[in-house]
């Protein structure tokens, strides 16, 4: 089993590198890109545009000449929703493929698992995905958006709209703990009051009892912190009991789409803040939309990580070129150190914070109507990861390669 | 009114935890629990059930009526993984594992091809009622009544009708019933059908509550398991109190300390049930009475 897997493995790479070595070749060697995303699994809805998006990027690029004159030659491997698969394909593409930079992961577990490989080959990351924050590492740059960009920004405005009484339920793993902890602190600091927290497993799909939980907590608003297909079910569940509450969400709609996925009104009242969906209203944002469909009629829903996606794939362009075209992460980083690293793109425009090298974000109060339409009540401009600064690290000083957290910060001095 | 208001709560939780039970577990307590063969592949076969029921539903027809549609499609899809793959196992339980699984993947991958990663859902129907200030939804009292009414079919169906004679007669001595004159791979073909449409027929009534994706099978395959296990080999006197007592299990930590503890729960139970009674519930009370 294990054995014919490989070879079939090995002969698929055979394959693709035959049909790679017969494609008209530019005059330079490709750069190489790695590009390890969930095709299949529990978290594909949200993750198979963020390859696309990759694959958008490239073509345009490469059209227009590449990088540096140098084309983009993607190395993709489907994750499967799993982290050893993250684990397994990380080496392959640092060690075996050669890479120059990878693109990889969804899910904070998944980040986790990759992350010390990615240490420990001394490779460079891209982490396009909104997340729980915390991440100080140089191998690592991170273009989705963090707690203090969608937390510190939607927690306060739901808690003036609609009360100060909060329940959360949240997937239960480093992700949903975190983000619950940042919602638990910011609820506390505005004066509020939470009457309530649950954590779910990953997979679990009913929740008559949870629902109930709730309607007894008797809360203001819920914030849902659910991740993968299975968990979303809550939603559909909920409507049916007639919950009714607002609900607040970082990582629902922006990612999972699920107001194109469930019958109105399911998904009501819900707000989520998040650095892009195509239904934002810009000429950027629509441009964008354009391209992306022109390239992939059928895709269902252009989500939040497939712009960061994008974004991320033109701000290493950026950095290469500025580089004189070196790929060498410390002269990338040298690059970001000077401050000015930004992209005006689908979401507006956006630039990387050398102390943590996570990115700056145009924020989007996207509310779900009763139609499943959306409408965007307010819009926060220029938001800075500034959380991890703050606390103490920067890496342009030295490198501790660690996930802090509000309870768990740097150490001073 | 407030007493009776937790009461019914109370009741109304066990309920819905014991209708998931029953209708995740009952296909497989034929497949695995009657005929022996692990069948990994049943979440696909609920699966199958939701997204055909999906399907029809949108094109205009019923609800009730594409929920048969799904059970239906799934229990001759059932027939016919039975004829091409399951039948040449039987003598090997520990082959099908691998072979179950295969199909298991390739039916979710198969799906999330041709069909893409997500589909729409229906809506859940009927709306929902407010009892002592808490609501809840009118849908869940159908699931509950459609598991009692599905162990209660089960039991007359294997009991009364000459088929499900035949069908006890062939999985308890094949050679005996082949030598009496009944045709046992017709027989192993329907049974193992029939526990494909039961699959099919439970994906049916939990697709307008759930999102519909490939992997949608899986989250029934625990609770399946466990409650098959729990229960042994016989269908009625194991699925319907291995059913109850898990649901009580399940409901109260659900209630008390949140989803994980729930289904710690579930799990020290199955560990518990199969130390103290090796054949499950079912060999226990069929030993009582012998």
């Amino acid at each position: 089993m294990n054995v014919r897997y490989r070879m079939g493995l090995t002969a698929a790479g055979l394959v693709s590198g035959l049909l790679l070595a017969a494609a008209p070749t530019l005059a330079a060697d490709p750069i190489k890109i790695g590009v390890l995303e969930d095709q299949s699994g529990d978290f594909a809805a949200a993750t198979i545009g963020k390859v696309h998006a990759i694959e958008l990027a490239v073509d345009e690029i490469n059209k227009a000449g590449g990088i540096a004159g140098r084309p983009i030659e993607l190395v993709i491997y489907d994750t499967q929703s799993d982290n050893t698969r993250y684990q397994e394909f990380m080496r392959r593409v640092l060690q075996r493929d050669k890479v120059d930079v990878v693109f990889a992961g969804f899910s904070s577990a998944s980040r986790e698992a990759y992350r010390p490989i990615v240490n420990q080959f001394d490779g460079f990351a891209f982490y396009n995905n909104q997340y729980e924050g915390g991440v100080c590492d140089a191998n690592m740059v991170v273009t989705g958006a963090v707690p203090e960009q969608q937390f510190s920004t939607l927690i306060p405005w739901m808690m003036e709209t609609y009360g100060k009484k909060v329940y959360t339920i949240a997937a239960d793993y480093n992700f949903g703990q975190i983000s619950a902890e940042w919602v638990r602190n910011i609820v506390k600091e505005n004066g509020g009051e939470m009457v309530g927290e649950e954590f779910i497993p990953l997979g679990v799909s009913q929740f008559s009892q949870t629902i109930q939980n709730i309607q007894n907590a008797k809360p203001d608003f819920v914030v849902t912190l659910l991740v993968g297909t299975a968990q979303a079910s809550y939603y559909e569940q909920a409507a049916a009991a007639a919950v009714g509450l607002p609900m607040a969400s970082s990582v629902n709609v922006g990612q999972g789409y699920e107001h194109k996925r469930f019958t109105p009104p399911s998904l009501a009242n819900m707000y989520v803040t998040t650095n892009y969906i195509e239904e934002v209203d810009t000429p950027a944002s629509k441009e964008f939309l354009a391209k992306f469909k022109a390239m992939f009629p059928d895709e269902p829903y252009v989500n939040q990580e497939a712009a960061n996606s994008y974004i991320a794939m033109n701000l290493y362009k950026q950095m290469v070129e500025r580089a004189n075209g070196s790929t060498d992460r410390e002269d990338l980083r040298k690059i970001i150190a000077e401050g000015d690293v930004c992209f005006d793109g689908p979401s507006g425009k956006v630039c990387l914070d050398p102390k943590s090298q996570h990115m700056s974000h145009t924020i989007f109060l996207a509310k779900v109507n009763d139609d499943h339409s959306i409408s965007f009540p307010k819009v926060w401009e220029d938001i800075k990861p500034y959380w991890l600064g703050d606390a103490g690290c920067d890496l342009t000083v030295s490198d501790p390669s660690e996930q802090y957290t509000p309870s768990n910060p740097p150490k001073k001095g | 009114m407030e007493i009776l208001g937790a009461v019914f709560a109370a009741v109304y939780q066990f309920g819905d935890a014991f209708a998931f039970l029953v209708l995740s577990a009952c296909g497989l307590a034929v497949i695995f629990g009657m005929m022996g063969v692990i069948n990994l592949a049943h979440g696909e076969f609920i699966m199958c059930g939701a997204y055909v029921t999906v399907m029809t539903n949108r094109l205009g027809v019923p609800l009730p009526v594409a929920i048969l549609a799904g059970a239906l499609v799934a229990g001759a899809v059932g027939v016919l993984v039975e004829r091409l793959v399951i039948r040449h196992l039987y003598s090997r339980p520990l082959d099908t594992i691998v072979a179950t699984w295969g199909i298991s993947l390739i039916a979710t991958q198969g799906t999330l091809i041709v069909l893409g990663s997500t589909m729409p859902g229906v809506g859940t129907p009927f709306g929902s009622f407010e009892f002592a200030g808490l609501s809840y939804s009118y849908y869940r009292i159908v699931l509950m009544l459609s598991a009692v009414a599905v162990l209660a079919i089960l039991y007359l169906f294997f009991t009364r009708t000459r088929f499900g004679v035949l069908a006890r007669a062939t999985i308890q001595v094949p050679s005996m019933a082949e030598a009496l004159g009944v045709d046992t791979r017709f027989i192993y073909a329907m049974t193992f059908g029939l526990g494909a449409a039961l699959a099919g027929l439970t994906g049916g009534l939990y697709a307008p509550t759930m999102t519909m994706v490939p992997t949608m099978g899986t989250t029934f395959i625990m609770e399946a398991f466990v409650t098959v296990v729990v229960g042994g080999a016989d269908v009625f006197l194991g699925t319907a109190p291995a059913a109850a007592v898990l649901a009580v299990v399940k409901a109260t930590l659900t209630s008390w300390y949140g989803q994980l503890f729930g289904q710690i729960g579930l799990l020290i139970a199955v560990i518990i049930v199969i130390r103290v009674l090796p054949r499950g519930i079912s060999g226990f009370i069929l030993r009582e009475r012998a």
